[in-house]
């Protein structure tokens, strides 16, 4: 029996944020309990349907899956700092508006996972009005919704691709 | 039911030597724990059975990409997604990029690991068809100096392999081949994130002047992943000269790897579909073959 804990020091949507953890404890718990990050949710949590996706050092990722020592002095960024990063001031991201815009989301749970994996591939994109419907499809494949039927989030992701608040 | 987390421990060593010294003084204590895209899918569903894990995600040692003239060399924790960014490694072994980017979905590919995915030792495991065709060695090391292991013979039955458990993974060793026609197809219920029902690896080199070699390595229709020796005998033995001996060539592989293999019924598939599956496949990628002459 172990119950020891250690100290996990992160930087998370721009700022040092530290936690006092078991070594395995789940990222997305880390988020969600210890620094009251809610935004990112728990579907499956065993990385089938991409709700709780969330970047790390840039790289997109399932928090479920990953324990917290793994994460020491990485940079996390979550739903909550894609709107109110510096990088875009107060205003929401253009996939955000997007989803807000074409109808991307219904009952919401699906949604933060959705807009982290197409913020995650119009940034790594270098002219987003070049993105295929393909590329969309296999760059959300990781990601569940059992609302919309997906037509709508891929036409907001679509209309996201020529928004000038989608680049980074 | 979610796993009580206080009975389990993770430590993080400070480098390889640490690592490799601890499972030297302990062995079988500590179990590796590398990506985690499986380790914690058992942990969250309170199946995980071992408690005691070193963390070797982080470890410089075991990442990276070397090449030279006739061998390229990846670190076990190269992951499914560096493979996929590597273009000489993409370009070279193209069986490996494709069943990279049908690992999971992205996410994943961010997060898995070669050597993660080998240790794991699972029958469906997505590279391993790919590792086999390629003739992939891996490299065990351990406090006491390192092998150079054939892959073909990591495997000793379900779930078993001849890792000792004082040994880790460092680095898949790939020969580099010219004139090679690759083939890769993974069936599953669905393009992403799923678990392959038949997973089909071919390979064959095609020397100007010389019979063409012919490779095939299949997944989750045996205990283990298995190159199929028999058919890539036979169908290096009558390589067809002129297209119309090809019907009765494919006919005839098909035939011996019916015998050569042996799917099962599971919750994924049955053995009726796999077999057919896996027929479907050897004649698709035979098909896609030119006459030797």
């Amino acid at each position: 029996m172990s119950g020891h804990t250690v100290r996990i020091e992160l930087t998370v949507n721009g700022q040092q944020r530290e936690a006092q953890v078991h070594p395995m404890t789940r990222l997305l718990d880390v988020l969600r309990e210890n620094l009251r990050l809610t935004g990112t949710k728990e579907g499956c949590g065993e990385g089938e349907c991409g709700a709780c996706s969330i970047f790390i050092n840039g790289e997109l990722v399932n928090s479920c899956l990953v324990p917290a020592i793994q994460v020491q002095g990485a940079v996390i960024q979550t739903i909550e700092g894609v709107s109110s990063s510096k990088k875009y001031g107060s205003k929401l991201h253009g996939v955000q508006e997007a989803f807000l815009g074409w109808g991307g989301a219904q009952c919401g749970i699906c949604t933060p996972g959705m807009i982290m994996a197409a913020v995650h591939l119009i940034e790594n994109t270098l002219d987003p009005t070049t993105i295929t419907e393909n590329q969309i499809r296999t760059a959300l494949a990781g990601n569940l919704c059992r609302c919309t039927g997906y037509t709508k989030i891929f036409e907001a992701v679509q209309k996201a691709c020529h928004l000038p608040g989608s680049k980074a | 039911m979610r796993a009580y987390l206080p009975s389990y421990e993770m430590i993080v060593p400070q480098s390889l030597s640490d690592a490799l010294a601890l499972l030297k003084t302990e062995p079988g204590v500590w179990q590796p724990f590398a990506g985690g895209t499986d380790l914690m899918v058992l942990f969250e569903s309170g199946k995980l059975s071992h408690r005691k894990f070193i963390n070797i995600w982080g470890l410089s040692e075991l990442q990276g990409i070397q090449e030279n003239e006739t061998h390229i060399e990846f670190g076990a924790l190269t992951t499914y997604a560096q493979f996929e960014k590597n273009a000489l490694l993409c370009q070279e072994f193209p069986i490996l990029h494709q069943s990279s980017l049908e690992t999971g979905a992205i996410a994943i590919q961010n997060r898995g690991t070669f050597g993660g995915n080998i240790a794991n030792a699972s029958p469906a495991a997505d590279s391993s068809p790919g590792l086999l065709v390629y003739d992939a060695e891996i490299e065990l090391i351990s406090s006491e100096g390192s092998r150079l292991v054939k892959y073909c013979d990591f495997h000793l039955g379900y779930k078993k392999t001849i890792l000792l458990p004082h040994e880790l993974i460092r680095s898949i060793r790939l020969k580099r081949h010219q004139n090679t026609h690759h083939y890769f197809r993974k069936v599953g219920t669905r393009k992403a994130q799923a678990i392959s029902k038949v997973c089909f690896a071919g390979l064959a080199l095609q020397n100007p002047g010389q019979t063409p070699e012919c490779k095939i390595a299949l997944g989750s229709v045996g205990p283990i992943p298995s190159r199929c020796k028999k058919t890539e005998k036979l169908l290096s033995q009558s390589f067809p000269k002129i297209a119309k001996e090809k019907r009765d060539w494919i006919h005839a592989a098909c035939s011996e790897l019916t015998q050569e293999i042996s799917p099962i019924t599971d919750l994924r598939s049955t053995q009726d579909y796999r077999l057919q599956v896996s027929l479907n496949l050897l004649t698709d990628f035979l098909d896609t073959l030119k006459p030797s002459a």
